[in-house]
């Protein structure tokens, strides 16, 4: 390798960073609802990837239809895709409380695919053009190009997290989610509503995914109703990389694994994508399963 | 015990006498192309559900990944019938045998996971055999493997699917399914009792892919080709569906499950969308309602009306 094409290859590189740092910040957001659904019932919510459809849908005719501009529809989003959240929870997952693991697991893929379906039923399959509320200006640095979408995706997922690590230590109802993911048991016995701190848990996570959805239409410009499904396994990846029940974990894992991704598609082949995210669960599982932010648990027997 | 009981044979015989009905009707195109296709279907998801069960049901391990296993079976064996010319049957065995080998690779690390970080593992894996094999212009990659013979006939899918049955059945009563069985109860128990557990989840698990290689290759023969984009997790999902619909740990029920499945979707062939949305209705309100499926873990056969054919089996 000579001067020149060390040169190509670290500008090329510093590209993949630069687009894997704002997809990876997508992925962060989704993972955060994965993780905090996780710390609380341990359950992977697989429906989670599919709210983030909803919030991209909610975002479009919000955008398109009523005519707002970014920020409101982006809050209109998450609202309701929070309700929507919250409501799955307290029709399919609340009466399964005390069921075993897999009934819910089976329960979640269940919900899944009836909102992909759904979805393709009442949204129509074809994918829609999301209306270009950002203007999208192209910045040249030297020799790399960023995106002031990419700029925005970055700043909106940066504001949500502090947001959100505010919302977990600060306030009172994060005091209770962090009790309830410690221990239920006691939480409930100290007076905490445990099924109360478990719908607010889904109504967060849920507006995370929504606002990770509009931004995902907004940059991509075209959404569709199983768009849900890869990013919402991806997420997962996300979550169990960092550490699944760990919000910094979750944040570290989606920003790690959007880079290992653009790495991939930029100098293997993109077809190699999603199997790399695939390849990196399945090594995290087998040799840290805790994750990189994790600590190892011993079973009691 | 012995390997074919009176009882065994009795159901052979009443098989033998449906199949000779069946093949009479589809002889004298009494049955038309469309139900036979569907007939066939319902062979090939009998299989698939079945020896899914093996693993889910009766050895209590979450796979999410059944479909990746039907692929690599779809693909060997058309190789084996396309590119070397060499009789259906040898290639049923050699993508049983592709599979099961990739199930014994894939089952002895990942089974160590439990629960969801089993299922999510194995759906990922199923997702790069797919992707693995799109890559591959040798068994034509994106487009899918085509100009594959249908050798796959009523006859092939009926017998295959018997044998099928029939191996599951005896292996679930022998003492490795018991011990699978003992696995799904308690796991530490089980370790405890002196059964080496990652062994018989192991076993069970290659087990399970080989039969959904050879799954995979009635498929691949009787529609002319193998594409990668039919074995997507959602074909997993499906068989899943089946299962838990007959109940985790009944052959008869995912009998059940995937006859009734197969007709709801050819039922629901002019509305395709329509499909999942029954198929995701069906996974929430058993979850809800009946969460062991419409069967549990018993069998049809042990219902009283059957008692008296028991005879001296037991």
């Amino acid at each position: 390798m000579n001067g020149g094409e060390r040169m190509e290859f670290l500008e090329q590189l510093i590209q993949q960073l630069i687009n894997g740092v704002s997809l990876g910040s997508i992925y962060a957001l989704i993972a955060l609802g994965y993780t905090m659904v996780y710390g609380i019932i341990k359950l992977i919510n697989f429906a989670h990837g599919d709210i983030y459809m909803i919030g991209a849908y909610v975002g479009f005719f919000a955008t398109a239809n009523l005519g707002l501009s970014f920020v409101p529809s982006l809050i209109l989003s998450m609202i309701i895709s929070g309700l929507i959240g919250m409501l799955i929870e307290r029709m399919a997952y609340r009466p399964l409380r005390h069921a075993p693991k897999i009934a819910v697991l089976i329960t979640a893929i269940g919900i899944s695919l009836l909102l992909e379906y759904g979805g393709m039923l009442v949204f129509t399959p074809q994918p829609r053009t999301f209306p270009n509320v950002l203007e999208s200006t192209t910045y040249h640095m030297g020799p790399f190009v960023v995106n002031s979408q990419q700029i925005i995706i970055l700043v909106v997922s940066v504001i949500l997290m502090i947001i959100l690590t505010y919302v977990v230590q600060k306030t009172i109802i994060g005091k209770a989610m962090r009790a309830v993911s410690f221990d239920t048991d006691a939480a409930q016995l100290m007076g905490i509503d445990v099924n109360r701190i478990i719908s607010a848990t889904f109504g967060i996570g849920s507006a995370l995914a929504a606002a990770a959805g509009v931004l995902v239409g907004i940059y991509y410009n075209s959404i569709d109703p199983l768009m849900g499904i890869m990013p919402g396994l991806k997420a997962f990846v996300a979550a169990v990389l960092g550490g699944i029940g760990i919000i910094p974990g979750a944040m570290a894992g989606g920003v790690i694994l959007g880079v290992i991704e653009a790495l991939v598609s930029g100098f293997i082949s993109s077809t190699f994508r999603d199997a790399a995210a695939f390849a990196i669960l399945i090594i995290i599982l087998l040799f840290k399963p805790s994750g990189l932010f994790g600590k190892n648990v011993r079973e009691k027997v | 015990m012995r390997a074919i009981t009176k009882k065994d044979l009795k159901i052979f015989g009443a098989c033998a006498v449906v199949y000779a009905i069946i093949e009479a009707l589809l002889q004298m195109n009494v049955i038309g192309s469309f139900w036979e296709l569907n007939l066939i279907l319902i062979a090939i998801n009998i299989i698939m559900a079945v020896s899914l069960n093996l693993i889910n049901g009766y050895t209590g391990q979450f796979s999410l990944g059944h479909a990746g296993f039907m692929a690599v079976g779809a693909y060997v064996s058309a190789i084996i019938t396309v590119k070397f010319h060499l009789p259906f049957l040898l290639a049923i065995l050699v993508g049983a045998l592709a599979s099961g080998l990739l199930g014994f690779l894939i089952g002895l690390p990942t089974l160590r996971l439990n629960g969801d970080y089993l299922a999510i593992a194995t759906l990922g894996l199923g997702e790069i055999i797919r992707i693995t094999i799109l890559n591959i212009p040798y068994v034509g990659g994106a487009s899918g493997f085509m100009g594959i013979p249908r050798y796959t006939n009523f006859a092939w899918a009926f017998f295959v699917c018997l044998f099928t049955l029939f191996f599951i059945k005896n292996f679930v009563n022998s003492s490795h399914g018991r011990a699978c069985i003992s696995i799904r109860e308690n796991e530490i128990a089980a370790e405890a009792m002196g059964i080496d557990t990652t062994k018989y989840k192991v076993i069970a698990f290659t087990t399970g892919a080989a039969f959904a290689g050879v799954a995979g290759a009635l498929f691949a023969h009787y529609f002319y080709i193998a594409h990668p984009a039919s074995f997507t997790f959602m074909m997993s999902f499906n068989y899943l569906t089946m299962v838990v619909m007959g109940g985790l740990g009944s052959i008869t029920g995912s009998i059940a499950g995937a006859v009734i499945l197969t007709f709801v979707s050819a039922a629901l062939a002019s509305w395709p969308e329509w499909r999942m949305i029954v198929y995701s209705i069906v996974l929430i309100l058993l979850m809800l309602y009946r969460p062991q499926g419409l069967f549990g873990n018993m069998e049809l056969t042990s219902l009283s009306i059957f008692k008296r054919f028991k005879g001296g089996s037991k």
